[in-house]
C-alpha cells in the first residue's frame, strides 16, 4: 500500500496546519474575519455601481431604442407589457396585470421610467444585503462545523475563506445590474423589474429572519405571479433553520411556527385578493388574470416553452398538456425541499431557476433574477462540467433570437419553426445550467462528509459516479 | 287590402361607359302574425320566408350578397348600398327573450334558404351597433340588444344563391322582369348584388295600419369590356341575352326606366323604342328624368310582342358629378407582427359640412390599441363628438367601434388605428391560410345635404328605387357608403410540424425532468471497475453453486 500523501500546503491562508485538526488554525483566522463584514467598508463601490447602473439606463430611455426595445417579444410578455393609455380606452381587455398594479400605475404614469430604475437598483441593494448576511450565516456555520472536526482532513481546498467571500456580495449586486437582459427589461418598462424586487426583497427578509416580513412579500409575489408560491417551502425551512427548530414531524415547536408563518402568508394574500375586489368591484380580475396565466389563452411568442406547443397542440389534449405543463413547475418543490433541508438557499436559486424557465410566459427578466446568484456559488467552479458549452449557447441564443425574429415576421424568408428552435436550445442550455450547478453543489457537500481525494478499493484514484 | 306585388327595372348609363340595372321587386304582405294568430295562408308573399319570419319574431330583416366592390368615384352613388361579401342585419320584435339563441337560429334557417354558408356568423362576427342601423321601417324601437349585424366579406355569391332567391317572387322567374334573371350573364359583371329587406310600413298615406314590405333588389354594373365587347351601345338582349315579353300577371305596375337625365335632346344617346312616358323623380339628392316602358300595357310590346331596349351612344361624355360623400380603407405598416388601419372619409361638397357616422367591426385576432386612434382632418384633429367602443374578447366577440364625426366641407378626414396581430391555435386558420385573413367594410352612415328638396310624403305614389330610405326632412337624404374590406396576414405556425412539436418540446421538458431525477434520486459513490465478461460469467455460476464469488 502506498504511503498516504501529505495534506497539501496552504493555498492562500494564514495559518499553521496543525496535523490532523483543522479546528485550531482557524480559530485565529475567525477573530480576525468578521472585520471583513463591515457594512461601511463596501458602500462605496455599491453606490458607485449604483450610479454606473441609473446613469445606463437613463440613456437608453433618452435614445431612440426606448421605442423598439417594448416591442419586442422576448422582453415583454402580454402578462407584463406596459401600454400607456389614458382616459376611457385604458381598461382594455388586453390588460392582464393585477389590479393593484394598475392602480399603482394610475398614480405613477409620468413617473414610470424612475420608477423602475428604483425597482431594479432596489432589487440590487437587497440581494446585496441578502447574500452578505447569507455569507455570514455560512461562514459562522463552516466555523463550528470545523471546531467539531466534522470535515476530513484533505477538504482544505474547499473550506470557503473570508477574502473569496469578500466580494461577493457587490458580485451579486453587480450580476443583477449590469446584466442586458435587467436593462432590457427595464428599459422596456415591464412589470417583471417590480415582480423581481418583490422577490429580492422577500429574500432579504427572509435571510434576516423577519418571518412576518417574508411571508408579506411572499404573498405580494403569489399574488403578482402565481409561480412563487413553490418558494414557501424553502423560506420555511431557512427560517426553522434559523429559529434552531428542527424539521421534525413529532415535534410541536415545528408545528407551530409553520402553523404561525402558513397563517401570516395565506392571511396577507387574502388581504391583497380582498383589496383588489374592492378596487374593482367585481371578482373579473381572477379569471382575467390567474385564469390568463394557468390556462394560456394567448399564444404570442416568446422564450419559453408553452407558445408553439399549445399552437399545435390538438384541441383533444389541450387540458390535459396545459396541467401536465403546469404541474411540471409545481411539482419538483417537495423532491427539492428533502434533498435540500439543509441548504434553503440554495433551494431558493433552484426554485426561481425552474419557475422562470417551465412558467407559461417568461421573459428575460425572470432570467436576471436567478442569475443574479450564480457569483454565491463561485466557489463550485471546479465541479462544474459543462458551465462553458452552457455559457457559449446562451450567447449565442440571446443573439440569435431577434435575428429568427426579424427574418420570420420581417423578411419572411424565415418561418416559425426557426425561432421555436432556438427557442428550444436555450431552454435546454438554462436546464443544463441549472442541474449544473445542482450537481456541483451535491458533488461538493459529498466530499465535505467523504473527502476530496477518494480511493478505491485497491488504492488507485477513484471516480464520483451517480447511482 | 291583401297582397300587393310591383318589379320595377331601372337602367342607368353610367359615364364610364359601363350599365348599371337595378331590379326591384316589391311584395306587401298584409297579414297579422304578431297577435299569435297562425299564418296558414300565403298569396303572394313567398312561405319559406314568411315561416322564418313568425318563427322568429323578425321586425326587420336585411339580408345582401355582393359580388365585388362599387367603385363611388366611377359609378356615382347606388340606390341601394351593400358591402362585398354577404351582410345580414336584423331588428327582433321586443317579444323575443333570447335574443342571441334566435339569431343563431335564424342565420343558419337562412343559410339553408339562400344556399350560402351564413352558418359561419356566431358571436366572433355579430356585433350590436347602438347608433348605425337604426330601423328602416315603422316603429320606434331603439333598444340596440335586440339589434344584430354580421358581415362575412369572404363569401362569395352564385348561381345556388340565386336560384333560391329568385323563387321568392311570386312568378318565380318565369314571367316579368324576372326573366332577364340569367345567371350566365349575370355573374360576367363588374358588380352583382342581390338582397332582401323586409320590414314593416303603412299601407296607406292614413298609416292606419301596418302591412309588411318585402323588397327583393338585384344591382348589376355590366363591364364596357368584358360584356360589352367595347362597343357602346347596349340592349336588353346584349346585357341578359333576353327580352320582355309580358309583365308577371300577380303585379299590379311593372316597369322600366331608362335614366336620360344627361340626354335631354337625345344628343348623348339614342334609345329606342321610343316611349312617350316621362317620369321624373327625386333620388340621391338629385332630380332626375326617366323615360318609362309600362310593361302591363300590351302597347309597349310592339308587334314583336318583345321589348328590347337600345341605347347606342352618339357622343363622348362629359364629366360625372363628384359625389359628395366617399369612403376608402387600407391598411398600412410592413411586418407580421403590427400593423395600422387607415380609413378615409372625402366630403365632396364645397361648402357644407356634416356628420357621419362610421361603424367598425375588426375581428378580434387584430388587437387595436384603441389609445392609438388619431382622427384628423385637413391635417387638424378633429374630435369625434361621440365614441361607442366595445373590447374584443379573445374567441368570443369582435371589436366594435362607432364614431360620430364632423367632415369639413371639401376635405378628407383620415381615422388612424394601430393594431397587432395574433397568433392563432393550428386549427383557428382557414384551409388557405397565406390568403390572408378578411376584415369586413367599415359603414359610414350620413345624412347628406341634398341639392333639391326631398320628397318627405312616402305614402305617395313614387317609382320604388326612390322610396327605399325613410325621408324625414326635405334639405337632406340618407347615404350609406361601405369601405372596401381588408386582407390582413397574420403570422402562421407551420402546419405539418404538430407531432414534431409536440416530442421536441415533450423531450426538452424531459431533459429537465431527467437531470433533476437523478440528481435527487442518487447518491455518489465510488466507482469500481466492472469485471470482465469471463468472470461476470464464472459469478453467475458460482452463485448457483453456492460459491462465495470472485
Amino acid at each position: 500500500q502506498p504511503p498516504l500523501p501529505p495534506p497539501q500546503e496552504d493555498r492562500g491562508f494564514k495559518g499553521r496546519i496543525n496535523s490532523g485538526r483543522l479546528g485550531n488554525t482557524w480559530q485565529k483566522s475567525a477573530l480576525t474575519a468578521d472585520g471583513f463584514f463591515l457594512p461601511t467598508k463596501m458602500a462605496a463601490p455599491l453606490t458607485l455601481l449604483l450610479i454606473v447602473a441609473v446613469t445606463i439606463r437613463a440613456v437608453l430611455f433618452r435614445s431612440s431604442l426606448a421605442e423598439l426595445i417594448p416591442e419586442r417579444v422576448e422582453v415583454v410578455s402580454p402578462l407584463n407589457a406596459w401600454k400607456r393609455g389614458s382616459g376611457i380606452f385604458m381598461m382594455s381587455s388586453y390588460l392582464f396585470q393585477t389590479p393593484l398594479i394598475i392602480y399603482f400605475f394610475h398614480f405613477v404614469s409620468d413617473y414610470a421610467e424612475i420608477v423602475f430604475m428604483m425597482a431594479d437598483a432596489l432589487t440590487a441593494v437587497a440581494l446585496y444585503l441578502a447574500v452578505k448576511d447569507y455569507n455570514k450565516t455560512v461562514f459562522r456555520k463552516q466555523k463550528y462545523a470545523l471546531e467539531a472536526e466534522r470535515y476530513p482532513l484533505d477538504c482544505l481546498e474547499l473550506i470557503r475563506t473570508p477574502k473569496e467571500m469578500y466580494y461577493i456580495p457587490l458580485k451579486v449586486a453587480m450580476f443583477y445590474l449590469l446584466n442586458p437582459f435587467t436593462i432590457l427589461s427595464c428599459v422596456a418598462k415591464s412589470t417583471c423589474g417590480l415582480n423581481n424586487a418583490v422577490i429580492a426583497l422577500f429574500i432579504l427578509c427572509t435571510v434576516k429572519g423577519s418571518s412576518l416580513m417574508s411571508a408579506i412579500f411572499l404573498a405580494l409575489a403569489t399574488y403578482q405571479s402565481i409561480y412563487p408560491l413553490t418558494l414557501f417551502a424553502p423560506a420555511l425551512l431557512y427560517l426553522l433553520q434559523r429559529l434552531y427548530i428542527p424539521v421534525n414531524w413529532q415535534r410541536s415547536s415545528f408545528w407551530l411556527f409553520t402553523t404561525q408563518y402558513t397563517f401570516m402568508y395565506l392571511g396577507s394574500l387574502c388581504v391583497m385578493v380582498c383589496l383588489s375586489f374592492f378596487l374593482l368591484s367585481s371578482w373579473d380580475f381572477l379569471s382575467s388574470v390567474y385564469g390568463f396565466i394557468l390556462s394560456v389563452p394567448d399564444l404570442t411568442p416568446n422564450i419559453g416553452l408553452f407558445w408553439y406547443f399549445f399552437a399545435e397542440m390538438f384541441e383533444h389534449f389541450r387540458l390535459f398538456f396545459i396541467c401536465v405543463f403546469q404541474i411540471n413547475v409545481f411539482f419538483y418543490t417537495i423532491p427539492l425541499s428533502i434533498k435540500l433541508k439543509e441548504h434553503p438557499i440554495f433551494l431558493i436559486f433552484m426554485q426561481i431557476a425552474i419557475i422562470s424557465i417551465f412558467k407559461s410566459y417568461p421573459t428575460v427578466g425572470d432570467i436576471a433574477l436567478y442569475m443574479a446568484f450564480l457569483p454565491a456559488w463561485n466557489h463550485l467552479y471546479r465541479f462544474l462540467r459543462n458551465i462553458f458549452l452552457v455559457s457559449v449557447v446562451l450567447l449565442a441564443c440571446s443573439t440569435l433570437f431577434p435575428v429568427l425574429w426579424h427574418l420570420w415576421i420581417y423578411a419572411g424568408s424565415a418561418n416559425s419553426n426557426f425561432y421555436y428552435a432556438i427557442t428550444l436550445l436555450f431552454n435546454v442550455a438554462q436546464i443544463l445550467l441549472v442541474s449544473d450547478y445542482f450537481y456541483a453543489y451535491l458533488r461538493r457537500e459529498h466530499h465535505l462528509t467523504h473527502g476530496l481525494y477518494l480511493k478505491r478499493k485497491d488504492g488507485s484514484e477513484a471516480t464520483l459516479v451517480l447511482k | 287590402m291583401g297582397d300587393q306585388f310591383q318589379e320595377e327595372l331601372v337602367i342607368r348609363p353610367l359615364h364610364s361607359g359601363d350599365i348599371y340595372a337595378s331590379f326591384q321587386f316589391r311584395t306587401m304582405w298584409d297579414t297579422d302574425f304578431l297577435r299569435g294568430s297562425k299564418v296558414s295562408h300565403y298569396r303572394l308573399f313567398p312561405k319559406s320566408l314568411g315561416q322564418v319570419i313568425s318563427k322568429f319574431s323578425v321586425r326587420e330583416l336585411h339580408i345582401s350578397f355582393t359580388q365585388g366592390y362599387w367603385r363611388t368615384m366611377q359609378w356615382g352613388q347606388p340606390f341601394l348600398p351593400s358591402p362585398p361579401g354577404a351582410e345580414l342585419w336584423v331588428w327582433f320584435q321586443d317579444t323575443v327573450t333570447d335574443v342571441d339563441g334566435a339569431w343563431k337560429e335564424l342565420t343558419n334557417v337562412l343559410s339553408g334558404i339562400f344556399c350560402a354558408s351564413l352558418n359561419f356568423i356566431d358571436s366572433t362576427n355579430t356585433v350590436q351597433p347602438s347608433a348605425s342601423f337604426k330601423p328602416l321601417g315603422l316603429g320606434n324601437v331603439t333598444d340596440q340588444r335586440f339589434l344584430r349585424y354580421a358581415v362575412l366579406p369572404r363569401e362569395i355569391v352564385c348561381t345556388e344563391n340565386l336560384t333560391p332567391w329568385k323563387k321568392l317572387l311570386p312568378c318565380g322567374s318565369k314571367a316579368g322582369l324576372a326573366v332577364l334573371m340569367k345567371s350566365e350573364k349575370l355573374f360576367h359583371s363588374s358588380f352583382h348584388s342581390q338582397a332582401l329587406h323586409f320590414r314593416p310600413v303603412c299601407q296607406d298615406w292614413k298609416c292606419k295600419s301596418t302591412v309588411w314590405e318585402l323588397r327583393q333588389t338585384l344591382n348589376v354594373v355590366f363591364d364596357l369590356h368584358t360584356s360589352g365587347q367595347g362597343k357602346r351601345e347596349w340592349s336588353l338582349f346584349k346585357m341578359f341575352s333576353r327580352t320582355l315579353t309580358e309583365a308577371c300577371p300577380l303585379a299590379s305596375s311593372s316597369k322600366v326606366y331608362v335614366d336620360v337625365t344627361d340626354n335631354p335632346q337625345g344628343e348623348l344617346f339614342e334609345l329606342s323604342p321610343t316611349t312617350p312616358l316621362l317620369s321624373q323623380a327625386v333620388v340621391l339628392g338629385d332630380r332626375r328624368t326617366y323615360s318609362v316602358y309600362d310593361l302591363t300595357n300590351q302597347a309597349t310590346f310592339g308587334q314583336t310582342r318583345s321589348l328590347n331596349m337600345l341605347l347606342r351612344w352618339r357622343a363622348a361624355e362629359r364629366d360625372m358629378l363628384r359625389p359628395l360623400l366617399h369612403g376608402e380603407r387600407y391598411v398600412a405598416g410592413y411586418g407580421l407582427q403590427t400593423g395600422e388601419i387607415h380609413t378615409l372619409m372625402y366630403n365632396n361638397h364645397p361648402y357644407r359640412a356634416f356628420p357621419v357616422l362610421l361603424l367598425d367591426t375588426v375581428p378580434w385576432y387584430l388587437r387595436l390599441y384603441i389609445h392609438t386612434l388619431t382622427v384628423t382632418s385637413k391635417g387638424r384633429d378633429n374630435k369625434p363628438s361621440y365614441i361607442h367602443y366595445q373590447p374584443s374578447k379573445d374567441r368570443l366577440r369582435p371589436h366594435l367601434l362607432e364614431m360620430l364625426v364632423q367632415l369639413p366641407p371639401n376635405s378628407v378626414t383620415e381615422v388612424t388605428m394601430q393594431f397587432e396581430r395574433a397568433l392563432l391555435k393550428w386549427t383557428e386558420y382557414t384551409p388557405d391560410p397565406n390568403h390572408g385573413f378578411y376584415v369586413g367594410s367599415s359603414v359610414i352612415s350620413a345624412l347628406v345635404p341634398s341639392v333639391v328638396a326631398m320628397d318627405t310624403n312616402s305614402t305617395r305614389e313614387c317609382p320604388l328605387f326612390s322610396s327605399f330610405f325613410p325621408c324625414k326632412e326635405e334639405s337632406s337624404y340618407f347615404m350609406r357608403v361601405y369601405t372596401e374590406p381588408l386582407l390582413v396576414n397574420l403570422p402562421t405556425p407551420d402546419f405539418s410540424m404538430p407531432y414534431n412539436v409536440i416530442c421536441l418540446t415533450c423531450t426538452v421538458v424531459a431533459v429537465g425532468y431527467g437531470s433533476l431525477y437523478n440528481l435527487l434520486t442518487r447518491t455518489f459513490q465510488v466507482e469500481e471497475p466492472s469485471p470482465g465478461l469471463a468472470k461476470r460469467l464464472a459469478n453467475i455460476i458460482r452463485r448457483l453453486r453456492g460459491v462465495p464469488l470472485l
